[in-house]
């Protein structure tokens, strides 16, 4: 029986037409983004953007490393591993170009730091966070763009 | 601004004692209240750093150690700015000092830090950044000090051994203090050896969580005089500043940065701002600072530190540990301490106790590892979501 995927999290991530993208906010008429898009109902920072109309976007699905790490023992709660024994994750941290930030995210299993130099291009794509008897929990992760070809 | 007096540091020993917390806060409050030749009774007002991790008596820090100390009924106050706390405590008492309110304050901090990784709260809160950046991304605090000592790496080229350095540097200089919990002197290979938390940072790059108290008794110059303190370490500068939008550094507890999309970075980042606040209200430069205590979670961010400080330019800071001279006895010794590689963070109570160990500096009273003719000190540091916290003292 397949499991049914749903977002470990919801509201943070979609796929559109088969491609992964975060879900953010924005200033109408101004390139000033935030994520998660609840952030933006506290401004998010911005002073410009205190009392503005927001308005949901989503945000570029690639961008290029600005650096990476792993998480090399489990996290704690509410973290909870894929795997058993746990498996290092590998984290990256990527610049969209035209959002100008940078936004964090895990990368699939099987891809280490060995396999990531800073600026090399990076896309999105939805995976499994972790899974129970019914349900595969996914978010958002990011994978070099070579890695996706053909896949 | 008025310089403050600081007439009185007291430390509870950092370890993982497992005691209530208001038990070390307590403790280094009649240490510094008795160096200072203040009887409690005579404080009006106290100002607590709080901690997340003890219950209700953690959330009202300040009557904790009040009640501890006994109710003398001095007006209170109760901090919390994570690792910032002990100096938003600090600058609370400040004001209350220059607005005349009060003589003389107390200024206390202390934490009980259960083992392991610093977590959330507990249950389902997705609208709660800390909480979304564990379940998601699994980013611990280390996380965010991997990413950080990688780009040294690629920009400065960094090695993995520059920043064992900073821990066998900083291990050298404990072995001196003994209220440090980690007073074991190591070498590269000892840091090297150790297991990988967050490529390319090893377990002895990172800073453990500890159990410790540290407070100071703080008033104006003129009351300082009168108890017959004639050249007391003053306060010269004080910095609690917010970042400026936007920030571009990803740091704990954040998933994403500001976007610069649309107002371009600051000349200045966060952390640079964190320094620049001291040195303005102090009127001095990094070319007048003797001694630093900085907020070494990480090795890594130590070197930071020496850049963001202004103690070398950006890029260089490798090159200055290499030489020596943020060591005892170089041109500008970073952590004599030992620092939080030495120390372990016991959150509330850590701003505070930089300071202690510039007050001792500045007074001649650090033993084995005193910086010689120490005139001027800096301490910096920084708390999650948004809170500077720096300190400048001199005599």
């Amino acid at each position: 029986m397949t499991k049914t995927r749903v977002p470990a999290v919801e509201g943070l991530f979609t796929e559109v037409d088969g491609i992964a993208h975060l879900i953010g906010a924005k200033v109408p008429d101004r390139e000033s983004y935030f994520f998660p898009a609840h952030q933006a109902g506290m401004a998010g920072g911005d002073p410009a953007a205190v009392g503005a109309d927001l308005e949901e976007c989503l945000l570029s699905n690639t961008g290029r490393v600005w650096s990476y790490t792993t998480s090399s023992y489990a996290p704690p709660p509410p973290f909870v591993a894929n795997t058993d024994p746990y498996e290092p994750i590998t984290i990256a941290a990527v610049t969209l170009e035209r959002e100008q930030m940078v936004v964090l995210g895990q990368c699939p299993q099987g891809i280490t730091p060995d396999d990531l130099e800073i600026g090399m291009e990076m896309e999105l794509c939805i995976d499994v966070l972790h899974e129970d008897d019914e349900n595969e929990y996914t978010v958002w992760k990011w994978r070099p763009v070579a890695a996706g070809e053909g896949s | 601004m008025e310089d403050l007096a600081i007439i009185g540091v007291g430390m509870h020993p950092w370890g993982k004692w497992g005691r209530n917390f208001a038990e070390y806060g307590t403790f280094a409050a009649r240490e510094a209240l008795a160096e200072a030749g203040v009887d409690w009774k005579d404080v009006g007002y106290i100002s607590g750093a709080i901690t997340v991790r003890n219950g209700y008596p953690g959330y009202v820090a300040g009557s904790t150690f009040a009640r501890a100390l006994g109710f003398n009924g001095a007006q209170v106050s109760s901090s919390y700015s994570a690792c910032a706390s002990g100096v938003t405590a600090l600058q609370i008492a400040r004001g209350q000092i220059l607005s005349g309110a009060t003589d003389v304050a107390l200024v206390v901090g202390a934490d009980t830090t259960p083992k392991g990784f610093l977590k959330p709260n507990e249950g389902d809160r997705p609208d709660d950044l800390d909480w979304l950046r564990f379940k998601l991304v699994g980013s611990t605090n280390p996380v965010y000090f991997g990413l950080n000592a990688r780009r040294r790496i690629d920009m400065y080229g960094a090695t993995s051994e520059d920043f064992a350095r900073v821990k066998v540097k900083n291990s050298r200089h404990a072995v001196h203090n003994e209220r440090a919990r980690f007073t074991k002197e190591y070498d590269v290979d000892d840091v090297m050896n150790s297991p990988v938390v967050s490529d390319p940072l090893r377990l002895l790059d990172i800073c453990a969580t500890s159990d410790g108290g540290a407070a100071l008794v703080v008033c104006s110059l003129d009351y300082a005089r009168s108890l017959g303190h004639e050249d007391p370490v003053r306060i010269g500068g004080l910095s609690t500043v917010t970042p400026t939008y936007p920030d571009m550094m990803i740091d704990l507890p954040y998933i994403a940065t500001d976007s610069a999309g649309a107002t371009p970075e600051p000349l200045r980042g966060f952390k640079q701002s964190i320094g620049d606040k001291v040195y303005e209200e102090a009127g001095l430069g990094p070319e007048d600072v003797d001694v630093a205590e900085v907020y070494d979670l990480s090795s890594s961010l130590e070197l930071d530190w020496y850049e963001q400080l202004g103690f070398c330019a950006e890029g260089e800071a490798e090159q200055m540990l290499r030489g020596g001279h943020t060591e005892i006895g170089g041109r500008l010794p970073v952590n004599p301490s030992g620092g939080l590689g030495a120390f372990g963070e016991a959150v509330p109570a850590q701003a505070i106790a930089q300071v202690c160990e510039l007050v001792w500096q500045l007074r001649g009273e650090a033993g084995q590892r005193q910086v010689d003719g120490a005139r001027v000190g800096i301490s910096a540091n920084q708390g999650l979501f948004g809170h500077g916290s720096s300190v400048l003292v001199r005599r």
